[in-house]
């Protein structure tokens, strides 16, 4: 049995409906994210789930149990919030140790388990610290503490480190990995940053406009999206206008109007005459000098409209036959070369026919 | 955190310090320089002060040879001290309510809080006069504290309000969430944040009481004046103005020690707070 789950959660706020008819399943032991931008309404759900908000329309259940009704000091679960909400009349030892007092333990074992957490989070030394005395990346390792000192069934961080700078963040994230693989607690993440949900997570849920768009893996999210949404929302893609022309077991044939036919497979049964997008990610792609051969079944004539040299990758926009701008993005592995291509070169971009996805719609 | 300001380049900062500095050297420390003079000279015959030079403790003597000048200070220190805490008892939900209404009635409503102001102190003195009189209250310890209280009790409202409107409510969001009851959250967070906002409004209430000698003589019996009465009584009725002004300075001196003392045990006791506060 899942440990969390959502059935048919709807909530709305006025004529708003932030959450529609959400249904998905966390299991024990799992890093579960809800990834979505601002107002999908991932922080309502969590909301819903710590017990600040109620569902309109189906229940949430913890262990099978519907927790409607339950307030959020009865849940065994703990929330460690956006700005950390850190007591600041307490000492980092206080913050820690308020949920051990308020579940009435006794004072040696209250101790005991606070020295635990902090040593945890590598703040052993800063029990007796003040929160307005320490930095962004501490305040945040003590909420961490706070929320996982007496050991909840579930942990809820809702955008934890997005308010850290970027290698804090980096940091911070690996941090929690470890920590969660550490205490084996659920932890149930919320997060606008794809590129965070990705490296966190063991599953995401994608949400948009309060729906569930796709609920998968990082790899299967990243290669497989289910539709143009979750494709556009993770990482980069091209996203070709096509018409399925023939499709037989697994090989497809797309005509992209003023380009030609691209070859693609797709395992799922699609019928010769949908309509729909061809999501193409730019790594996938490799970019020729035009007289160079490939074999490639996918191969197109364009010229490189723009480049963006980044380093380790350059990415090469190249303007195809019909004027679709394509993106593709090459390493600069070769040592001493720098980029393969100048603007206004005459390329061909190639990729195999496994490279891309069939999006219908 | 508040970066320090840069200080202004010495002769504007002359300029703009010299006329409070005159006005408070003329009208706070000179005066104050007269009454210390004064509790030391002796009482003329017929009111004021005797021509110098004659000097004399007596006045101190005096006051701490009778039993009854000590009683009045405890029983005003008491008195002050009962109807600070009525006035937190009261004020403290009244300013949790407002700090919880909606943004655009809390003007409305702190607006009403101070709206007693625009009328005359003393008239609304004369109506709990009339307000207590059928009832066979007046002249009565009871009378005076319930003036007290009245008269003060927006000194405590405003800063506890003040405080509590800036309480971050993720902070009770979070102590739910870690377990706590409306109970706990309301002693283990809300209260101990506030405590600045009690102190300022305890000091704003507690200092004026102790001078007070309006309400106690309209609304008080015979027994019951303070030290502001008896310091009154001094200089107006038994014309003995080095002891008014002992007695104006013991006054002056305790409630120095006691602010001292407070703000000492504030610092001590709130380390932390001043995130909030």
């Amino acid at each position: 049995m899942a440990l969390l789950e959502l059935r048919n959660v709807t909530r709305r706020f006025g004529n708003l409906e932030a959450v529609k008819d959400v249904t998905l399943a966390i299991e024990a032991g799992e890093f579960f994210t809800l990834l979505g931008p601002s107002g999908c309404g991932k922080t309502t759900i969590l909301r819903m789930i710590a017990g600040f908000d109620a569902p309109d329309e189906g229940e949430v259940l913890l262990d099978g149990k519907s927790l409607a009704g339950v307030p959020p000091e009865k849940r065994p679960l703990h929330t460690v919030f956006q700005n950390y909400a850190l007591f600041p009349h307490l000492s980092v030892s206080a913050n820690v140790a308020f949920p051990l007092e308020v579940a009435g333990l006794s004072r040696a074992e209250c101790r005991r388990r606070v020295a635990e957490a902090l040593a945890q989070v590598h703040l052993a030394d800063k029990g007796a610290a003040y929160p307005h005395e320490l930095s962004g990346g501490q305040k945040q390792r003590v909420a961490l503490a706070r929320a996982l000192v007496n050991r909840p069934r579930l942990l809820l961080l809702d955008e934890p480190v997005s308010a850290l700078d970027a290698k804090l963040r980096e940091q911070m994230q690996v941090e929690l990995i470890a920590l969660q693989r550490e205490v084996g607690i659920t932890f149930v993440f919320v997060t606008h940053l794809q590129e965070e949900a990705l490296a966190l997570s063991h599953r995401i849920a994608v949400l948009n406009a309060g729906r569930l768009e796709q609920l998968d893996e990082p790899d299967k999210l990243y290669a497989q999206p289910a539709n143009r949404f979750v494709a556009d929302f993770i990482g980069k893609i091209n996203l070709i206008e096509v018409e399925v022309t023939a499709a037989s077991k697994v090989l497809l044939t797309l005509k992209a109007p003023g380009l030609g036919e691209i070859a693609a497979t797709d395992p799922r049964p699609i019928q010769a005459g949908e309509r729909g997008a061809f999501a193409l990610r730019p790594e996938l792609i490799r970019v020729y000098g035009h007289k160079e051969s490939a074999d490639l079944k996918n191969r197109f004539e364009g010229r490189v409209k723009e480049l963006l040299y980044l380093g380790d990758v350059t990415l090469y926009k190249v303007e195809l036959a019909n004027g679709f701008l394509i993106e593709a993005l090459m390493t600069n592995a070769a040592p001493g070369r720098a980029k393969f291509h100048e603007v206004g070169d005459a390329v061909a971009v190639c990729w195999r026919h496994d490279a891309g996805v069939f999006l219908r719609g | 955190m508040a970066k320090p300001r840069q200080a202004p380049a010495g002769l504007t900062r002359w300029v703009v310090a010299l006329p409070p500095a005159v006005f408070l050297l003329a009208f706070f420390l000179a005066p104050a320089l007269i009454v210390v003079l004064a509790s030391i000279r002796e009482p003329g015959e017929f009111g004021g002060l005797a021509p110098l030079p004659a000097w004399s403790t007596e006045a101190y003597a005096f006051l701490f040879g009778d039993i009854i000048y000590p009683e009045i200070f405890v029983r005003s220190f008491l008195g002050a001290l009962l109807t600070t805490l009525i006035c937190v008892v009261l004020a403290y939900p009244l300013a949790w309510l407002i700090a919880r209404s909606p943004k655009r009635r809390r003007d409305l409503l702190v607006l009403l809080v101070i709206l007693p102001f625009a009328s005359n102190f003393l008239v609304r003195i004369y109506a709990w006069i009339m307000l207590l009189g059928p009832f066979g209250l007046l002249y009565s310890p009871f009378a005076v504290i319930v003036g007290l209280v009245y008269v003060h009790l927006p000194f405590m409202i405003l800063p506890l309000y003040t405080n509590l409107e800036r309480h971050d409510p993720a902070l009770l969001e979070a102590a739910q969430d870690l377990g706590a009851n409306a109970w706990t959250r309301f002693w283990h967070v809300t209260f101990p944040l506030s405590l600045p906002g009690i102190f300022a409004g305890s000091a704003l209430v507690f200092i004026p009481v102790l001078g007070m000698f309006a309400v106690p003589e309209l609304l008080g019996g015979t027994g019951d004046i303070l030290i502001g009465n008896l310091i009154k009584e001094q200089f107006l009725d038994n014309r003995d103005w080095p002891l008014g002004s002992a007695l104006a300075i013991m006054l002056t001196v305790a409630v120095l020690a006691l602010a001292g003392l407070a703000a000492w045990a504030a610092r001590r006791g709130l380390h932390g707070t001043e995130a909030v506060s």
